[in-house]
């Protein structure tokens, strides 16, 4: 009886993210105004290939935001976007444990016999895995520790991995190191983004979204201070910034 | 080539896996069927769900279960370490114990019916042959619930390898450990790779369809004998 009782402007995005945004979009989200009688965001974190092929079969996402920029173009060259593919942030990527005192290490130090399992994500497909692997090859060790290392199917799992202490070291996302869970239990060194290409992330409006307004107001709304505040807490660089670093 | 080296490695580990799985199924799970059908106790309940129970629950929960019970702060993870054997997530035997779990109620169900439907007179007239319990169980009701080992055995192996959600969570990815088939499709679609995808989820639904067609082939002119 309340659904029917609903204006008929009430609005609802679905939006598909990468994981390494699960925790600054839910905050970006948390602070989005909306009327929360009638409009709805929901949101669907995952790996962006996933999200990828998804979208391509018709799934119901308004807002694709992807980790690697290259994907959301893909797809707007292929006529599924209703928007711009808009650059919104820039990924780090850092190397994170549970136990070790990662402040202190290098990546280097990954060739230590003592560590045995390094979790990264897959470089097969997920963004964050194929800058860990480019990291790893600049800084000459990756053949050394390839034996040590376990795929996570995206970058969340990847930080699972080592959060439950299966992996003792984990190459992640700033943004996870810095989310309350992993950053009050473990420590992260920062990789230098010298050793390996930016992780550029983007974003599209699907084409099914073309006439919600909704998905348009939540665009706009990543460019205000406040939602750039909270990406920038959780270590992103602004796609300005970037180009300046 | 049709497949790659790749699908190639993990369709040898999923077979690996799977003949793994169902032998220590049959050595575990025949005692198991064979308790449940013929034992009359209050327990007997309880026992029946908790082997049913991988049929319902979520892979997910026994995946999220496993890998933190197998890691290094975990229960089982404390005692193989004291074992001096390394963590189980992200190994081969550590997937061959998730999917002993896994796939238990698939060599327990069939053989518990088997077990039911011998009855009590086989052994009867074993026991007044002089036959010792073990004696009979070997001689007579084995070579009896034949065709319950078969369908028990057959349904181990087949579930087995169409496991996935476990295998995604406490797998690591590994190739030749812990990618087998269901794993690299996944990864050749993630990786819009769809061509490699469509081949070898190909030769899974083939292999898939002829595991079922021969057995139920197999069981259909068995039980119109016993209707006729």
């Amino acid at each position: 009886m309340f659904f029917l009782s609903l204006p008929a402007h009430a609005e609802k995005i679905n939006i598909a993210a990468a994981a390494d945004l699960k925790f600054a979009l839910d905050e970006i989200i948390a602070a989005f105004p909306l009327n929360p009688s009638a409009d709805k965001v929901v949101v669907t974190y995952g790996s962006s290939g996933k999200f990828f092929t998804q979208i391509q079969q018709g799934a119901p996402f308004d807002l694709y935001f992807s980790a690697d920029i290259a994907l959301p173009r893909m797809l707007a060259k292929n006529g599924f976007a209703a928007s711009d593919v808009t650059p919104y942030a820039v990924g780090r990527l850092v190397l994170w444990s549970p136990h070790l005192d990662a402040t202190k290490m290098t990546l280097t130090s990954l060739a230590d016999p003592k560590i045995t399992r390094i979790a990264i994500a897959n470089p097969q497909h997920a963004p964050y895995g194929q800058r860990a692997e480019e990291a790893l090859r600049a800084a000459g060790v990756w053949r050394q520790i390839v034996p040590k290392l376990v795929y996570g199917e995206n970058i969340a799992q990847t930080a699972q991995f080592a959060q439950t202490g299966n992996a003792q070291v984990g190459l992640i996302a700033l943004s996870l190191a810095l989310s309350p869970p992993l950053a009050k239990q473990g420590s992260y060194w920062l990789i230098p983004d010298t050793l390996h290409q930016p992780l550029e992330q983007g974003f599209i409006i699907t084409r099914r979204a073309a006439n919600n307004a909704l998905a348009r107001r939540f665009a706009d709304y990543l460019r205000t201070p406040a939602a750039c505040a909270v990406l920038v807490r959780y270590g992103f660089a602004l796609p300005g910034e970037a180009v300046v670093k | 080539m049709f497949l790659t080296p790749g699908d190639l490695e993990a369709l040898w580990l999923t077979v690996r896996l799977a003949a793994c799985v169902t032998l220590i199924l049959l050595v575990l799970g025949t005692p198991i069927a064979w308790w449940l059908a013929r034992s009359e106790g209050w327990w007997k309940g309880p026992i029946t769900a908790v082997v049913a129970l991988p049929l319902v629950l979520p892979p997910s929960v026994l995946g999220f279960y496993l890998l933190l019970a197998m890691g290094p702060q975990g229960v089982v993870g404390q005692f193989t370490q004291a074992l001096g054997i390394t963590a189980l997530p992200f190994t081969f035997w550590g997937l061959v114990v998730a999917s002993v779990f896994y796939s238990l109620p698939f060599m327990v169900q069939p053989l518990q019916a088997a077990f039911e439907s011998l009855g009590e007179r086989p052994l009867e007239v074993a026991a007044t042959l002089r036959a010792s319990p073990l004696d009979a169980f070997f001689s007579v009701a084995v070579p009896l619930a034949r065709p319950g080992f078969i369908t028990a055995m057959v349904l181990t192996f087949a579930h087995t390898v169409g496991e996935f959600g476990v295998v995604l969570m406490i797998g690591g990815n590994l190739p030749g450990i812990t990618r087998v088939a269901s794993v690299q499709i996944y990864d050749h679609v993630e990786a819009l790779d769809y061509l490699q995808a469509h081949r070898l989820s190909a030769v899974m639904l083939l292999f898939s369809f002829f595991v079922l067609l021969a057995l139920y082939a197999k069981r259909r002119p068995r039980k119109m004998k016993g209707v006729t």
